[in-house]
């Protein structure tokens, strides 16, 4: 709720919907007494302010070009060969907003989460990993979104005694958290070499490090003997934890503990861990690497009840756990309420609808989901003076119910010039929008006859193939030589070449036009024979018989004309 | 090859500043003017030579913004008047020079006619500008066309209701006469030292009249003239030899908007399109090749050749005239990577090409193939 600046308090407002804004203004209703002075103004209140932003701008024209290329994916191939496109394609999309985030000084935590949210879908609906792979994706997610630890790494490092410097631990337990065992075993050598008694725990930290197995996806590894692998060195790990082997040093007792994936020591670096979902991937890579997609759920539930003290979770985090319970419909609805730009859902619904995720969700009007949110993105962005053209292509690929939309859209797109008029023209004509055509036409040739630009006129009707027009324009033409006895603008009716054929008012036009060139150039039998011709063909207006019969007389009187004047006049 | 700066507004003009052909430097200023903003705006960019940049193929890095000033309206029409000062149509009717300001990296107006173009009772649109400095010429929706001198207030010359439809576009034939454009598609030839109120001369595609919206004149052979329009086709014009085009060339599935002979190799034109495409034209005369093999293009262009021009020194006669036919080869090539929306404007100068889109983008290429 705001208040709109500009409307003075305790006055009475009416107000009227628009196509994406409300106009405001104050009445003067009131039951009784004198009524006070009137405010000239109207307000007019817009509720999508994301759309007037520049950098905002950039972000819908990318994603804009992006989206036209994924509708010309072909259908015919099978989906295995086109699950990469899918992926570069999201990736794409999401490559474009962190181009924004970049612009926009201070990170806007709305392009963060819709980032993040993104992210996770593309991992786990679009690639759709299996187990394996899977954790090693998260694992992905996880670091890319928590980018500080580098931040801190690179102050640790230029430092002149790294292994002193107070920020120097949480370093090493955030690169165990995230599964960075390469960069913790090199952070550690700074700590051996200062402590030269300690040598052979750090000896065997390090080793113990180092034989961490990894799933690797490509290999000729199954994902059992990964299993049994992994489960040998987590023995051979809580071996060395039981036999006291780091007891005297603390901080490498966490770090084992961690390897061993010790919930309780994990929840102790909440700070570190910062959120829920962080701490449930660090909790699947130490204790359940080979996690099956279908198990997700629980262990997110449960990650996320462990970490949330007060227990009530924040939109960003439902959708998230709607995520990892594969519930593709619940994330789509929580994001559409949660964000208050239709851009998102809008296109990442249509992705997964492209991977053939999404059943067909019918809502009440019978539409399905992915056309609704379309619907409603491009809608939206044609209330904008300029992306108008952008939504024209998203009105394009919604199937049933997008004509009708551009339909009634495009007709309330102002034109102020030709160049604009010409532009919707053109998207019309290439739908075979037969009556909006003639609409925008008929607009623009009244206009150019109110300015007196006949020639601008006829242009336009011969573009709509307007013949009621044409000869609206041939009769003001005709009336203005009726008028002052000669022909105004006779660069256009001397070269109308085969548009003189739209009317026949028009075609009489330029034939009475050519009528007198011949009778000027004293040509006389050829004048007289066209004149008769335009009696005898009866296009000429009933008004202009007198005329044209005045014109004769002075043919009569020339002497090679007569016979055939006198015979065609019988 | 080519890279798309995003800059948040329609671009409908894009031009290179001119640069001092001794020293044959590549362009590296260029202005641009937006349109169907609420508050548009005319902008200089920079694309600076990166002298160890290490990166292939023509690719320099984004342009960077120098300064942008508020235009009052679409800026309909944009040219360079000299290395300070740019002129611009307006969709208000205005005719506006701005000047830049090279020390404080400002741009600022400097002069301005407020309603160059207009009707009786409401404002008329500027549709073109074209200049050779101090003299500026402009036309308009209003049918008029206007001499105007930099630093002069008053308006050297009127030519009212020189067209009884929208001139589109103007071009100089020689210093003292102009090429108009027009919706019912006509050339028309002015000699402005005539005074007079009517044209020289009327060219006209005989059949359709199909509206033009651009013209370019050849830049050393000076009565041939390419004009392109609503159908999209790419005509051809000798102005000495009647009222018809010398050949027809389909170039594109929508509105050509602009049309532009390569200043220094005229052996290439380039042409812009409301389908999203920019097409760089090249010709040869003079093949050797059977024509059994003449068949190879890199995209599908069909000519005719409306008229076979009898006798003659064939050597004099340009390949352009020629079109697409066994005289001469003709190869077109896409110059953007995939459709975009409409192309609204391009500028070639040198080795470098920019233009500017509906899709809020800027393409630059300062590699092109002349």
């Amino acid at each position: 709720m705001q208040n709109i600046s500009g409307i003075r308090p305790g006055k009475r407002m009416g107000f009227a919907w628009g196509p994406g804004d409300i106009l405001v203004y104050e009445t003067q209703n009131k039951a009784s007494g004198p009524t006070g002075s009137g405010c000239a103004f109207i307000h007019v209140v817009r509720k999508d302010e994301d759309i007037y932003s520049p950098i905002l701008r950039k972000l819908f024209n990318e994603s804009h070009h992006i989206f036209v290329g994924l509708q010309t994916i072909k259908d015919d191939l099978p989906s295995k060969s086109k699950k990469p496109q899918f992926v570069s394609i999201s990736r794409n999309y999401r490559s474009v907003i962190r181009a924004c985030m970049e612009e926009l000084q201070q990170a806007v935590s709305i392009l963060l989460a819709i980032e993040l949210i993104w992210n996770l879908c593309e991992v786990l609906f679009i690639d759709a990993a299996p187990a394996g792979s899977l954790l090693l994706h998260l694992l992905d997610w996880v670091r890319l979104h928590k980018s500080d630890v580098d931040e801190k790494a690179k102050g640790v490092l230029q430092s002149d005694s790294p292994a002193e410097h107070r920020d120097y631990w949480d370093v090493v337990l955030s690169y165990v958290l995230q599964g960075r065992l390469e960069d913790t075993r090199k952070m550690l050598m700074k700590q051996a070499m200062l402590q030269p008694a300690a040598k052979s725990m750090y000896k065997l930290m390090d080793s113990l490090l180092s034989k961490m197995p990894f799933y690797n996806p490509g290999g000729t590894q199954t994902l059992t003997e990964f299993d049994v692998k992994w489960r040998n060195w987590h023995e051979e790990v809580d071996r060395y934890l039981k036999d006291n082997s780091f007891a005297s040093n603390q901080h490498l007792e966490v770090i084992c503990k961690i390897l061993l994936g010790d919930e309780d020591v994990l929840l102790e670096h909440k700070e570190l861990l910062s959120t829920w979902y962080y701490f449930l991937i660090t909790r699947l890579l130490y204790c359940h690497p080979t996690v099956k997609p279908t198990e997700l759920h629980y262990y997110a539930q449960s990650s996320m009840m462990m970490f949330l003290d007060s227990g009530v979770p924040e939109p960003l985090d439902s959708i998230l756990l709607a995520a990892f319970e594969f519930d593709i419909h619940q994330v789509i609805k929580d994001c559409s309420i949660a964000l208050n730009n239709w851009w998102f859902v809008a296109h990442l619904t249509d992705l997964l609808d492209h991977c053939k995720l999404l059943q067909s969700h019918n809502l009440h009007f019978g539409s399905n989901l992915r056309e609704f949110l379309l619907l409603e993105y491009a809608s939206g962005l044609f209330t904008h003076h300029s992306l108008w053209q952008c939504a024209v292509d998203y009105f394009d690929h919604c199937p049933e119910f997008g004509r009708v939309y551009l339909e009634l859209q495009i007709e309330r797109v102002p034109l102020d010039t030709e160049r604009k008029a010409l532009k919707v023209l053109r998207i019309c004509e290439e739908r075979q929008m037969s009556e909006q055509v003639r609409s925008i036409c008929k607009i623009m040739a009244m206009r150019a006859v109110r300015n007196n630009r006949l020639g601008s006129a006829l242009s336009w009707s011969i573009r709509a193939k307007d013949a009621a027009f044409a000869t609206l324009i041939s009769e003001r033409f005709l009336q203005d030589y009726c008028a002052k006895g000669t022909f105004s603008d006779l660069d256009l009716i001397d070269n109308l070449g085969s548009t003189m054929l739209l009317s026949d008012r028009l075609t009489f036009l330029g034939k009475y036009r050519e009528f007198h060139k011949l009778y000027g150039e004293k040509c006389f039998s050829d004048a007289a024979k066209l004149l008769l011709s335009l009696m005898t063909a009866k296009i000429a207006p009933q008004s202009f018989w007198m005329t044209l019969l005045t014109d004769a007389l002075p043919l009569l009187e020339q002497k090679e004309v007569s016979p055939h004047l006198n015979i065609g006049l019988k | 090859m080519e890279s798309a700066k995003y800059v948040s507004q329609k671009v409908s003009k894009a031009r290179w500043r001119p640069v001092s052909s001794s020293f044959l430097q590549q362009p590296e200023i260029f202005a641009t003017g937006s349109w169907d903003n609420e508050e548009n705006k005319i902008s200089i960019w920079s694309v600076g030579n990166y002298e160890n940049s290490g990166l292939e193929d023509g690719f320099e890095g984004d342009p960077q913004l120098i300064c942008e000033n508020k235009h009052d309206g679409d800026v309909l029409g944009l040219q360079f008047l000299d290395q300070e000062r740019i002129v611009t149509a307006s969709s208000t009717g205005a005719v506006t020079i701005f000047r830049h300001h090279h020390n404080s990296q400002t741009i600022s107006v400097s002069q301005q006619w407020v309603k160059a173009h207009h009707y009786p009772c409401d404002n008329a649109p500027c549709t073109a500008v074209v200049c050779s400095s101090p003299e500026i010429i402009t036309v308009g929706e209003d049918g008029r066309i206007i001499v105007l001198r930099a630093d002069q207030d008053c308006m050297a010359q009127v030519i009212e209701n020189a067209d009884s439809s929208t001139i589109h576009a103007v071009t100089y034939l020689r210093t003292t006469e102009i090429l108009t454009v027009n919706s019912i598609g006509q050339i028309k030839l002015w000699d402005l030292r005539q005074q007079s109120n009517s044209a020289s001369q009327i060219l006209s595609l005989s059949g359709d009249r199909v509206p033009l919206y651009c013209i370019d004149r050849h830049p050393n052979q000076q009565h041939i003239v390419a004009t392109g329009g609503q159908d999209g086709m790419l005509c051809m014009w000798d102005v000495r030899q009647g009222s018809m085009p010398s050949s027809l060339m389909e170039a594109h599935s929508a509105e050509m908007w602009e049309v532009h002979f390569h200043p220094t190799n005229p052996d290439h034109l380039f042409t812009c399109s409301e389908d999203g495409s920019l097409l760089h034209w090249e010709t040869s005369s003079h093949s050797d090749m059977p024509s059994f093999l003449q068949g190879n293009r890199n995209s599908s262009v069909t000519s005719r050749s409306a008229m076979a021009l009898a006798g003659g020194n064939q050597s004099l006669i340009s390949a352009w005239l020629n079109g697409d036919s066994s005289k001469s080869r003709l190869e077109t090539t896409h110059m953007l990577p995939s459709q975009t929306l409409s192309v609204n404007s391009l500028d070639v100068l040198g080795q470098c090409l920019v233009c500017g889109t509906d899709g809020e983008a800027i393409f630059i290429n300062k590699q092109v193939p002349v």
